[in-house]
């Protein structure tokens, strides 16, 4: 079997009926999607399959056989974050981080979509993913501000300094 | 590199029809067969180990997704995914619209959630009420061969048959109502359905009330109180026996009335 993950083909040799969250894990070590519950309750572990979002604990790799999946390594890098990610950031709507990439990629599918900033499409598009901070407001707000297309100056948050002291931009 | 569910279901014979056809003989008398559609409940119940069959039949490319209409007959192959219901008429539309969240809905398939098991905490098959108040009958293979049969005949022994479509005449008017309770989760604890047919016949049925979905015969006339001639609801995670025998009759209530103030 075949799988191009974030652009890059991959052989798999894990069984037929292996979640794809598994193959991701554990075969390909790609560790954004986590493992929550195992059980598509959580959301936790949401990529885009050929563009749509899927709990990938809940699909067997025999049924993405070729197909293009999307984890959160492939939405933006920390250089050059993708206007989901910089909304996020910029909200502040991460806090422990668990459901973060989950709800990003639903996130991201809402947005391609053309998804508005409407509160209750958000929570609708959304809803399948559980945060355990609870922190629903923020995130909600941030999937608007990126339904918006607004953009942002991260210069000044944690995560602008980081990146512009690891890319050598600043004295 | 090896992990817990790679050896998981190394024992498992993995079988891939390409076709109707292929699918009916690879079901076979349907003994120790697993059938997969779009992997929802299944996938996590051989995650958990709560299954071990002997053989997986993956049904995505046996060509059985698909809405279909003959006149006012409408035809839906059982690995149709419940997102692609979401737009169809009351009590099929509603009904799957109200099933987890879209993610959930674009992968989980018709026929999955018809045949689903008893849940072990909570109800399932959502669309069992629905499609029962729509008078649906289902095409399955199994032991005997190809059969066609009403949906209510179906459900108790759906265990041992591969369910290939669910047809229905699409009723003058519809109406869904569910037990609805924000910020806990998305299963569905109860609900009621119910349908009008061109000569004016009104069907209700109920899921969530037992073992698998029912009709409410005692209910049709009218009196929504009646319906709880016709049901014996019990506790599980979700509610109380108690609590679903008082917003029955009120589920039933509004359906009646949203059936009375439809053209």
């Amino acid at each position: 079997m075949n799988l191009t993950v974030n652009g890059v083909s991959h052989e798999i040799e894990s069984d037929l009926l292996t979640p794809l969250l598994d193959v991701l894990r554990e075969e390909l070590g790609i560790t954004g999607p986590k493992a929550g519950c195992h059980q598509g309750g959580c959301g936790a572990c949401t990529v885009l399959v050929d563009g749509e979002p899927r709990r990938s604990c809940l699909v067997p790799i025999a049924y993405v056989d070729g197909g293009e999946i999307t984890t959160v390594e492939g939405l933006g890098t920390p250089e050059e974050l993708s206007p989901v990610q910089q909304a996020f950031v910029h909200h502040y709507a991460a806090q422990c981080g668990y459901c973060t990439s989950g709800m990003m990629l639903a996130a991201q599918a809402y947005v391609a979509g053309g998804g508005t900033h409407d509160t209750e499409a958000i929570q609708e598009a959304l809803g399948g993913h559980v945060c355990r901070c609870t922190g629903y407001s923020k995130i909600v707000e941030a999937v608007a501000a990126a339904a918006r297309g607004d953009e942002f100056d991260l210069t000044e948050t944690a995560v602008g300094k980081y990146t512009t002291m690891t890319t050598g931009g600043a004295e | 590199m090896a992990t817990a569910s790679l050896a998981l279901n190394e024992a498992t014979e993995v079988l891939r029809p390409g076709s109707e056809d292929e699918a009916v003989e690879a079901f076979g008398d349907g003994k120790d067969v697993l059938v997969v559609g779009g992997g929802t409940i299944v996938v996590a119940d051989l995650t958990y180990r709560r299954v071990q069959p002997a053989r997986a039949l993956l049904l995505r490319d046996a060509g059985l997704a698909g809405i279909s209409r003959d006149g006012s007959r409408v035809t839906i192959g059982a690995t149709t995914p419940l997102e692609e219901l979401v737009d169809l008429p009351a009590p099929i539309g509603p009904c799957a619209a109200n099933v987890a969240d879209r993610e959930i809905r674009g992968a989980a398939t018709v026929g999955g959630n018809l045949c689903a098991g008893e849940g072990v905490e909570a109800p399932r098959g959502d669309l069992q009420g629905a499609l029962i108040a729509a008078g649906a009958t289902v095409r399955s293979a199994g032991e005997g061969g190809i059969a066609e049969e009403p949906l209510e005949d179906f459900l108790p022994k759906r265990g041992g048959r591969l369910l290939l479509s669910v047809s229905y005449e699409e009723p003058a008017a519809g109406a869904f109502a569910a037990l609805d309770r924000p910020h806990t989760h998305d299963y569905t604890t109860m609900a009621v359905s119910g349908a009008r047919a061109a000569d004016g016949t009104i069907r209700l049925a109920a899921t969530g009330t037992g073992t698998h979905g029912v009709r409410l015969p005692s209910a049709e006339g009218g009196d929504a109180q009646a319906v709880l001639n016709d049901v014996t609801p019990h506790d599980d995670a979700l509610a109380s026996a108690w609590y679903r025998r008082k917003v029955l009759p009120v589920l039933v209530r509004r359906v009646l009335d949203e059936l009375k103030g439809a053209a």
